[in-house]
């Protein structure tokens, strides 16, 4: 089994990153996408053992993402 | 008085830290991260440099190292915690200090004499200092813009937890925090390298003075 997860950045926290990124692609002359953000995926390889979404939701908490700045996601795959 | 400084993988402002330590009248000890007990101290230093590479996000790694239970302990227990740069990082990830250090708004390096003010001077770190009183101590860093969310911001403000604040600011901090406290005023992290400037020989010496208060 799998975890993917997302981590992003909250609203209202500043990220130069996606500007920069957003200016590049602006450069490019692809239009029509207005603003980036980045984020962060991670891909998890689990152990079939019965309470491993808590563990990844600990991973994640504790880890994965800095809850003070980031917001997290994942799902679990077969 | 008796004072570790914490040694990392990546740390690499550890020796220059002993240094102005010592330079001060401290008694210190070098402390790996993998250590299981602490020895008897009075401060506890995390210092600069990039721990783990600077891998998943500044700190994040090193804030789960074997030796932070004991560093968590000893903050507990009221005694003193310095974190200087990647030490800031680190006491945030570690959550012993509140908010974040998000990359430069400018997204470039920042190394050069910065000149910041003493905006409390309620703590044991500052307490010799004039409220107001301007310091110059040396950054370098990519990830020093302070960050936090409106409540916990008006937390840190309300209860006088800013120790420095940039006088122009370089990397677009939130209401210009160079340096806090926690709560109990044990805690301090700081971007700006006072170990960097305790000689004029370095190009100042206001760090000298910085170390010496900490020893009253």
């Amino acid at each position: 089994m799998k975890a993917k997860v997302y981590v992003t950045l909250k609203n209202g926290v500043l990220d130069p990153q996606g500007q920069a990124i957003g200016k590049s692609i602006k450069n490019l002359n692809i239009k029509g996408i207005r603003e980036v953000r980045q984020g962060k995926y991670f891909e998890l390889d689990l152990d079939s053992a019965e309470n491993v979404e808590e563990q990844v939701k600990k991973a994640c908490e504790n880890i994965l993402a800095n809850t003070v700045i980031e917001n997290y996601r994942f799902e679990l795959v077969a | 008085m008796k004072a570790g400084v914490v040694v990392f993988p990546g740390s690499n402002c550890d020796r220059d830290m002993k240094i102005g330590l010592e330079n001060s009248g401290f008694d210190v000890t070098m402390l790996w991260h993998k250590d299981t007990k602490l020895p008897k101290l009075d401060l506890v230093v995390l210092p600069g440099g990039f721990s783990y590479g600077d891998y998943l996000r500044c700190g994040s790694i090193a804030a789960h190292s074997t030796i932070m239970t004991e560093v968590k302990k000893h903050a507990e227990e009221g005694r003193l915690v310095l974190g200087v740069c990647n030490g800031f990082q680190i006491l945030t990830e570690a959550k012993l200090l509140p908010g974040a250090l998000l990359s430069n708004k400018t997204l470039s390096f920042i190394c050069k004499p910065q000149k910041l003010k003493v905006a409390s001077n309620d703590n044991p770190f500052t307490d010799l200092y004039m409220k107001g009183e301007e310091v110059m101590f040396p950054v370098a860093h990519h990830d020093g813009n302070y960050f936090a969310d409106e409540d916990t911001l008006k937390e840190i403000e309300d209860n006088n937890q800013v120790a420095f604040r940039y006088v122009e600011n370089p990397n677009g901090a939130v209401n210009d925090i160079a340096g806090i406290t926690n709560k109990k005023g044990n805690v301090l992290g700081m971007m700006p390298h006072p170990e960097r400037a305790i000689s004029k020989l370095l190009g100042g010496e206001d760090g000298k003075k910085f170390f010496d208060n900490l020893l009253n």
